[in-house]
């Protein structure tokens, strides 16, 4: 029998004020605001790390997907930093920190461009925040496509993997645009390293998770 | 001086986000940079934007900045012996 070379060991989703991973949820929040919620997912897993605070909404998301995602997954006993990848998509980019660069920039009589604001004028800039978390140093990829697209993040990622370009890829999707936010991380490891996955690393498997209710 | 110092630490709380200290935390004395609050090059040009927005002051050279931005006591003396804090 054939076994599939790659399963996703771990997932994570975060939306509609909940935090779930692996089906079940962890954290529920009545928070009204993106903000406000982000926060109350901080604190709740008791994460001590002060850069959190200075970054934008989008890189939070991301970043607290992926401490939840990596919780108890032993990934730096397991791989060197350069064979963990992260590849990444959302369709907003970094829209909603681009609009508050473009605020503090539109009057010429007060033109203060804040740097803090700047530096996250990127989408990728999530991945970075993770990689600097985690010193992981494997590829990293932020696509910018009109939907989640599991078909092309998958033939992405299996390529690296099969290629041996990295031995395990934290890879998905994290949007947020104003108070409209969705993160959905998939841990993807070599089934010979983790037998025991949640499912088989194929885009249908993939799309199951990400169209699961919360 | 106390007063300004006072003000200084709260706008820096703010414009760096530094969200889980309060004003009583930081030594006024200690660097702000590596050592001390550890801020990064990102956080020096958010103070450099702080001093000219707020109290009208730019720096002069990258040596200059070092030693003003070196605590909060040291900003605070720029500013009030700039005479415009």
């Amino acid at each position: 029998m054939m076994v599939d070379p790659f399963v996703i060991s771990d997932y994570c989703i975060i939306r509609q004020n909940r935090v779930v991973k692996n089906g079940n949820t962890l954290h529920e929040s009545d928070e009204t605001t993106v903000a406000g919620f982000l926060t109350a997912i901080y604190r709740h897993f008791g994460i001590n790390y002060p850069k959190f605070h200075k970054m934008d909404n989008l890189c939070k998301l991301g970043f607290l997907a992926a401490e939840v995602l990596l919780n108890h997954s032993n990934l730096k006993e397991r791989y060197h930093g350069d064979k963990v990848g992260l590849i990444l998509a959302n369709a907003a980019s970094s829209i909603d920190t681009d609009r508050n660069h473009q605020l503090s920039i539109s009057n010429r009589l007060d033109y203060f461009p804040s740097p803090s604001v700047f530096v996250y004028t990127l989408a990728n800039i999530v991945i970075g925040e993770i990689c600097i978390r985690h010193a992981f140093l494997g590829e990293s990829t932020f696509f910018i496509e009109k939907s989640f697209d599991p078909g092309r993040m998958h033939h992405y990622v299996y390529q690296l993997l099969e290629e041996e370009a990295i031995q395990c890829c934290i890879t998905g999707w994290v949007e947020l645009d104003s108070d409209r936010y969705e993160a959905v991380l998939y841990l993807v490891q070599k089934s010979d390293i983790h037998p025991d996955g949640i499912a088989i690393f194929e885009p249908a498997k993939m799309n199951e998770i990400y169209l699961q209710r919360t | 001086m106390e007063q300004l110092i006072a003000q200084l630490k709260h706008e820096i709380i703010e414009v760096l986000n530094l969200t889980e200290l309060t004003p009583d935390s930081i030594d006024e004395n200690a660097p702000l940079f590596v050592e001390g609050l550890g801020l990064d090059s990102i956080d020096a040009l958010e103070l450099i934007v702080l001093l000219e927005k707020k109290y009208g002051l730019k720096l002069g050279t990258a040596d200059e900045g070092k030693k003003i931005l070196y605590s909060v006591r040291t900003m605070a003396e720029f500013i009030r012996n700039n005479n415009k804090g």
